[in-house]
């Protein structure tokens, strides 16, 4: 299965690198553009046909090593 | 005194920490990431650097490593345990200190000497400093800017577990001499039994009057007696 995994920083914290990207395409001309934040994407490819058990492992790989849950919040974007 | 310096690959003040230790008299042992057995250590020091490149988030991979398995059940019997810049984000990302080191507000690398007011002196790291006294330090790092969330950071504060605060050389504490944005200005903390001590700028750098400075060595002194 492959495994879609979107890491953000969490709203509270402060996004400097997301606001000098927004107050750039601001500049560039896309004045509509009001908040902007950047995250990490992940691609994970497991030997494993269960969905729930892939979810249940990815969960895992998240709060052990891939996700600080102090700053970042994650979302499992797709599972195929 | 033993003590022992955790080198990964892209450490890179490991060998000035083993300096200013030998300075004092330690005997440090060197000991590679990929070992499973410390040395009878009365200091456990993770040193500066870019482990693995800073890949993921500055000092996760690290903190995954056969030897801070070691490192951290001698840190749950109380072994002091010091971790400088590289080796303060290693420690976060054990859970031994908690919250988070983010990129510096500036967005830039900071390379300069900073002061810093000693908030706390009732531990191992600074009792032979004076509290809200005003030492200089280096620091040198892209990701210091330390974050916590509003309940630990009143349980930091209550329970004097802030080491040190930047602050300007006589001591005022301002969003001005904040260098890197960290919250209350903090740029060190202690865990809940002040046997680890995290923090970004480098006492290893300040170990000799004729080369800019000594303040580095009270630290280190500390340690000693």
């Amino acid at each position: 299965m492959i495994i879609s995994l979107v890491v953000t920083l969490k709203k509270s914290v402060l996004d400097p690198q997301g606001k000098t990207i927004q107050s750039t395409l601001n500049n560039m001309g896309y004045k509509s553009l009001s908040n902007l934040r950047q995250g990490k994407y992940f691609t994970i490819e497991l030997n494993e046909t269960d969905k729930s058990k892939a979810e249940n492992i990815v969960k895992e790989m998240c709060e052990k090593l891939l996700v600080n849950q102090v700053i970042e919040d994650y979302k499992i974007d797709s599972i195929k | 005194m033993n003590s022992s310096i955790i080198v990964f690959p892209g450490s890179n003040c490991d060998r000035d920490m083993q300096v200013a230790l030998e300075k004092l008299q330690f005997k440090n042992t060197m000991v590679w990431h990929k070992d499973s057995v410390l040395p009878k250590s009365d200091l456990i020091v993770i040193p500066g650097g870019f482990s693995y490149g800073d890949y993921l988030r500055s000092g996760a991979i690290a903190s995954k490593s056969n030897i801070l398995k070691e490192v951290i059940k001698l840190a749950n019997t109380g072994v002091p345990i010091l971790g400088v810049c590289n080796g303060f984000q290693i420690l976060i990302e054990t859970g031994l200190l908690k919250g988070a080191l983010l990129r510096n507000r500036s967005l830039k690398f900071i390379s300069t000497d900073v002061f810093l007011k000693v908030e706390n002196t009732e531990n191992k790291f600074c009792s032979k400093l004076k509290k809200n006294q005003v030492i200089k330090l280096n620091i040198a790092h892209n990701e210091g800017n330390y974050f916590t969330d509003k309940e630990h950071l009143k349980e930091i504060e209550n329970n004097g577990l802030v080491a040190f605060r930047y602050c300007d050389a006589n001591g005022t504490v301002s969003e001005k001499t904040n260098i890197n944005g960290s919250i209350n200005s903090i740029a060190g903390i202690f865990n809940s039994n002040k046997n680890i001590l995290g923090m970004m700028p480098h006492p290893e750098r300040m170990i000799n009057k004729d080369i800019h400075g000594d303040d580095g060595l009270s630290i280190f002194l500390s340690l000693i007696s």
